[in-house]
């Protein structure tokens, strides 16, 4: 591993940020109309004179959980994109980058972007809706440290797909993400689901984030129940997509496709 | 002969087609090769192989001494490629490319080494340019800066001058013989402009079909095959086909 080449991709990622506002955008505009109208949501919710539970924490702090894991997993896919685009695939393959300087630089954007939206999102939902992210406390680190690990191991997976089958899979960049939401229980508790869905549900860390998350901000306290399963499912899952990539990555020497793939 | 490059019966086969067929040639050191041959000869895939882009169905590539792909990073750090037909990040400027790739290769003082390298290829004056804002001569001339940066022991050159006007091309020509012969640097490359290869190889080697059908200097493949030009040579390879 060589710190001088994972900072030389890193910059590749950083130069683009400063100059394109769309990208800058990015970071910021879909998480703060993501913020804007779930707060909304639970503010109407919180007025039904019902006996919720404490329904903007639940909503607000789901949804930036959810952008956290969502960034994290793009900044891998979209900056393996960007050099598809860009038709630089080769010039970065033909220099002593290896995979795993590759995918580090990669990690690092990601830990960039999530740190840059989340701040964001953090102080809008304290300063509109009053919701303090931080009253987790420190529980709130090895939630948002699985996040991450799962943002990076559905990103590396992504990649790996899209170097396999080429331009034309590059729409799950976007989508694959999406395929977890619905069984990772984000919005809701994982009871609500059909009981065979649960169990799939159980088998992703992004579930037993947002159940963790739930418990603690219903003053449940940290779940280490949940935390051990996100952070084993994850472990696994990052070797079994790291792995992927490797094959993924052997495929395209052997059948040509890093000539291929620029289109 | 010190060869810088020993490629043993190198074969690669895409779906029961043999690209690159059980060819097997050496390059020694400060030696400017061509390999020329029609669209579809093998040139692209045996320089990929030889780059770790492409695992090679059968054979043994040794660049520097070392086995690729068994040693693709230490090789790579003393190789480089250039070709008009890949391109470098449109939305960054031809000096953020260039310190990015400065970064990837190691290069030390990477500031000063542009600087030359700029001013070498006549692109200082657009050092703050967006890439994409550059006309295609001049990002072949990028190209050739970044494949410059580490200075490459060698440098395997994908048609340099396709896209460049008769003016900027012996300008490149001119400039890449002066610094092969300054740094002793090993060439590689491949063009479709017969009459360039006749003036710049020591030596040639010209593939059909996956195949070496001629190798040696220009002057002992036209003697072989009683052609008065490479032109000549290859119109009537590409006739055949």
């Amino acid at each position: 591993m060589s710190a001088k080449r994972i900072a030389g991709l890193l910059l590749r990622h950083l130069y683009l940020y400063r100059r394109s506002l769309t990208r800058m955008l990015e970071v910021a505009y879909w998480p703060v109309m993501d913020l804007l109208v779930w707060g909304f949501v639970s503010l109407y919710i919180a007025q039904v004179p019902a006996k919720l539970p404490p329904v903007i924490g639940f909503f607000l702090g789901a949804m930036i959980f959810w952008d956290i894991f969502y960034r994290a997993q793009q900044a891998i896919a979209i900056s393996f994109l960007e050099d598809v685009w860009a038709r630089n695939l080769i010039n970065l393959f033909i220099t002593p980058l290896s995979v795993g300087e590759f995918l580090t630089a990669t990690m690092i954007l990601g830990i960039l972007k999530v740190t840059v939206t989340s701040l964001l999102l953090v102080v809008l939902a304290l300063s509109l809706y009053h919701f303090n992210l931080f009253h987790l406390g420190l529980s709130l680190i090895p939630l948002v440290a699985n996040l991450i690990l799962t943002g990076w191991w559905v990103g590396i997976l992504t990649t790996g797909l899209i170097l396999r089958f080429g331009q034309g899979a590059e729409s799950l960049a976007w989508a694959l993400a999406f395929l977890f939401q619905p069984f990772s229980a984000v919005f809701y508790p994982l009871s609500v689901l059909p009981p065979l869905v649960q169990v799939v549900g159980w088998y992703l860390p992004t579930t037993h984030v947002f159940e963790g998350m739930r418990q603690i901000i219903a003053g449940g306290g940290l779940s280490w129940a949940h935390l051990a399963w996100a952070t084993g499912l994850n472990v696994i899952y990052l070797f079994a997509a790291m792995g992927i990539f490797q094959w993924a990555m052997a495929v395209a020497r052997r059948l040509g496709l890093l000539l291929r793939v620029e289109g | 002969m010190d060869p810088v490059l020993k490629v043993t019966n190198l074969t690669k086969v895409f779906n029961g087609l043999r690209a690159v067929d059980g060819i097997s040639f050496e390059v020694a050191r400060g030696e400017i090769v061509g390999v020329l041959g029609p669209n579809g000869a093998g040139k692209t895939t045996t320089i990929a192989m030889i780059l770790g882009l492409l695992t090679p169905t059968a054979g043994t590539i040794q660049v520097l001494g070392m086995s690729m792909p068994q040693e693709r990073q230490r090789i790579l750090a003393r190789v480089n490629f250039s070709s008009p037909y890949v391109a470098m990040p449109y939305n960054l400027t031809v000096l953020e490319n260039l310190l990015v790739f400065a970064h990837l290769y190691g290069v030390q003082a990477p500031g000063k080494k542009i600087r030359e390298l700029l001013e070498i290829f006549g692109l200082s004056t657009h050092s703050h340019q967006l890439t994409g804002r550059l006309s295609s001569g001049e990002a072949t001339r990028l190209g050739l800066v970044k494949a410059l940066l580490n200075d490459p022991e060698i440098l395997f050159l994908d048609e340099p001058t396709a896209s460049l006007d008769p003016d900027a091309a012996e300008h490149v020509r001119q400039t890449l013989l002066r610094i092969q012969q300054e740094r002793g640097m090993t060439l590689v490359y491949t063009s479709h402009n017969m009459q360039e290869v006749e003036r710049l190889s020591h030596r040639i080697i010209f593939l059909h079909r996956g195949r070496i059908i001629a190798e040696g200097s220009p002057a002992e493949v036209l003697r072989r095959f009683q052609q008065e030009s490479l032109e000549q040579l290859f119109l009537e390879v590409a006739r055949k086909q």
